[in-house]
């Protein structure tokens, strides 16, 4: 164990972080405003990569296809919305049931101009594409083709313009459909269109953050987004309870979130330097993310015991 | 304005899980007319149907029959937020009128759009933080200077001064009142009542409000209407009301549904 080949790895989990954060901010805006479990997450992760993938090696400029990538989230989430809106079906299935959907259309995706027309995998190499907006190669230097500065500046761009949107007379309401459903219908607003808009914008960003993904480490494939409703959590949650009573600004809460998720995966390179096996890491993050979601329903269970014959409302 | 009543209703009908063992018939006919300016109060045993017609008025649900005009216009078929640009509405729960995680003057921007489209422009402006503050003073309990407090760290009945000033705040066509003081200490209901009665006064709108309170409902109000098994079976005027007490009330109810008032709730003094 060699503490020099941990600090060289931790420039690359900061980018990594970053990259993910922009992903837990997406997941932020459902599971903490519209008080949604969106599972599509899963699948427009890797929509975004294979959609900027393909663009990037057709000869689109990678920043054309990174926001083409977010426009295409934004589609995801308008399914899933659409499936939970005007179909009825529970946020969480409707979710799961695009997500699935989304495995064979990003495998169709990645396949495009190939003869089988369909593809697990592209690569996307920085020697080939050498004006890929973000490439792990850089990671370790301090020259300005660093991925980390690039990621800081969009991140900011990023949780400016989600303050702003979440600050307008539509992005009121939409907080508003996430606090008190029954309130915001008694207020005029249309909490079916809050949802889907809602949906919307947060699996844009998760397709733009898995656009960033693909080209930082160099290919897209179409199982890079499995567990990504978890690891946003882990970053909203690590967000939370560390950031939690320092930060009470909307703006502060999202920088929260990617503060969680470079934390996280800090955490995460020490673990394996310690001799975590890679296979390991995604029963760990589960366990880890149960946890921290079993303590707001275990406090409340320690307050009621402590309050016992007291009155059932008031 | 032209001289249509503000509200009708006819023949309204409403049977939950019809054709299982739960059906419950909450509505077998319920006809009414409000005219401009009436404050009614409905009084009704358990079941009796009053909280259902408010929700039918307010489009919680859709009914199985019968059609409802509010101000001339015909919204048995608008979306429950379409009719909210209509109507005021004030809960039991003092929890459902309010969002608790987000503050004061936040939830009276919301109310304060209430009925207009939302766009992107900002979602609370200073002119209307002015007008805030001079309402929340009017309440008198010092929330005007804690506009940016989360609403959800506010007593029961402040949330509920909270939600008649948010229902009032852009001037409904009606405002619905359901049970609205019942999750309240006795002093606080008082209070709360006084503050509807002046706003009612004051903005001279039309209201119904469902009490569980028989004095309160012969006491407030130019009209009262008594609700039984889904049906209106009491309609009294001012003069009538006047005349009334309780016991008379009690007394006709009887009379007219054939048996004695039942609500776990019902306060008779």
């Amino acid at each position: 164990m060699n503490i020099a080949q941990l600090l060289n790895q931790l420039p690359g989990a900061v980018a990594q972080g970053l990259i993910w954060g922009i992903m837990a901010i997406g997941v932020y805006i459902t599971f903490r405003i519209l008080n949604i479990a969106d599972l599509t997450v899963d699948g427009s992760f890797a929509t975004g990569g294979a959609a900027a993938a393909i663009l990037i090696t057709s000869g689109v400029n990678p920043w054309l296809a990174t926001l083409a990538a977010f426009l295409i989230g934004l589609l995801a989430g308008l399914v899933t919305g659409v499936f939970h809106t005007s179909m009825g079906i529970p946020a969480i299935l409707a979710g799961i049931l695009t997500q699935l959907a989304l495995y064979s259309v990003n495998l169709r995706i990645q396949g495009i101009g190939t003869d089988l027309g369909s593809r697990a995998n592209v690569p996307l190499s920085i020697n080939k594409y050498k004006n890929m907006l973000v490439s792990l190669r850089n990671v370790g230097s301090f020259i300005l083709e660093n991925p980390i500065w690039l990621m800081l500046f969009i991140t900011l761009v990023l949780i400016g313009l989600m303050y702003w949107f979440f600050g307008t007379e539509f992005g009121c309401g939409l907080r508003a459909v996430g606090a008190n459903q029954q309130m915001a219908r008694a207020q005029g607003i249309n909490t079916g269109l809050a949802d889907i808009v809602g949906l919307m914008i947060s699996n844009g960003l998760v397709a733009f953050s898995g656009a960033l993904m693909a080209q930082y480490q160099g290919f897209s494939d179409v199982s890079m987004g499995r567990g990504a409703i978890v690891i946003g959590l882990a970053a909203v949650i690590i967000g939370e309870v560390i950031f939690g009573r320092l930060f009470r600004n909307f703006a502060l809460k999202m920088l929260a979130v990617t503060l969680g998720a470079i934390i996280y995966y800090l955490v995460i390179q020490v673990v394996l330097w310690l001799g975590l096996n890679t296979d390991d890491l995604k029963l760990l993050t589960a366990l880890v993310v149960a946890l921290f979601l079993a303590m707001p329903y275990w406090k409340s269970r320690i307050r009621t015991r402590k309050r016992k014959g007291g009155p059932a409302h008031g | 304005m032209a001289d249509h009543p503000m509200l009708v209703l006819r023949d309204l009908r409403k049977t939950f899980n019809p054709d299982t063992v739960m059906e419950k018939t909450a509505l077998a006919g319920v006809d009414l007319t409000l005219n401009r300016g009436d404050f009614v109060t409905v009084i009704g045993g358990n079941g009796a149907g009053k909280s259902t017609m408010l929700n039918a008025i307010a489009g919680t649900f859709s009914v199985d029959n019968g059609g409802i005009l509010l101000g001339g216009r015909d919204i048995t078929h608008l979306p429950e937020h379409r009719r909210a640009a209509f109507l005021g509405r004030v809960f039991q729960d003092p929890m459902t009128g309010t969002a608790a995680s987000m503050n004061i003057e936040e939830n009276l921007a919301l109310a304060f759009r209430r009925g207009q489209s939302r766009g992107l422009r900002w979602g609370i402006s200073a002119k209307e933080r002015a007008l805030y503050r001079e309402k929340l003073a009017s309440l008198d309990l010092g929330l005007e200077n804690r506009m940016g407090s989360k609403v959800g760290l506010l007593s029961g009945g402040q949330r509920q001064a909270l939600t008649l000033l948010m229902a009032t705040l852009k001037q409904p066509e009606l405002l619905l009142l359901d049970e609205h003081t019942a999750a309240l200490d006795p002093k606080t209901a008082e209070k709360v009542l006084r503050l509807t009665r002046h706003l009612i006064r004051e903005n001279k709108l039309t209201a119904l409000m469902v009490t569980h309170n028989m004095k309160d409902a012969l006491a407030l109000g130019n009209r009262t209407v008594m609700m039984h098994e889904g049906r209106i079976i009491l309609d009294l005027n001012e003069e009538q009301k006047q005349h009334m007490t309780v016991e008379d009330l009690l007394a006709q109810f009887e009379k007219e549904s054939g048996r004695e008032l039942s609500n776990d709730r019902m306060l008779l003094t």
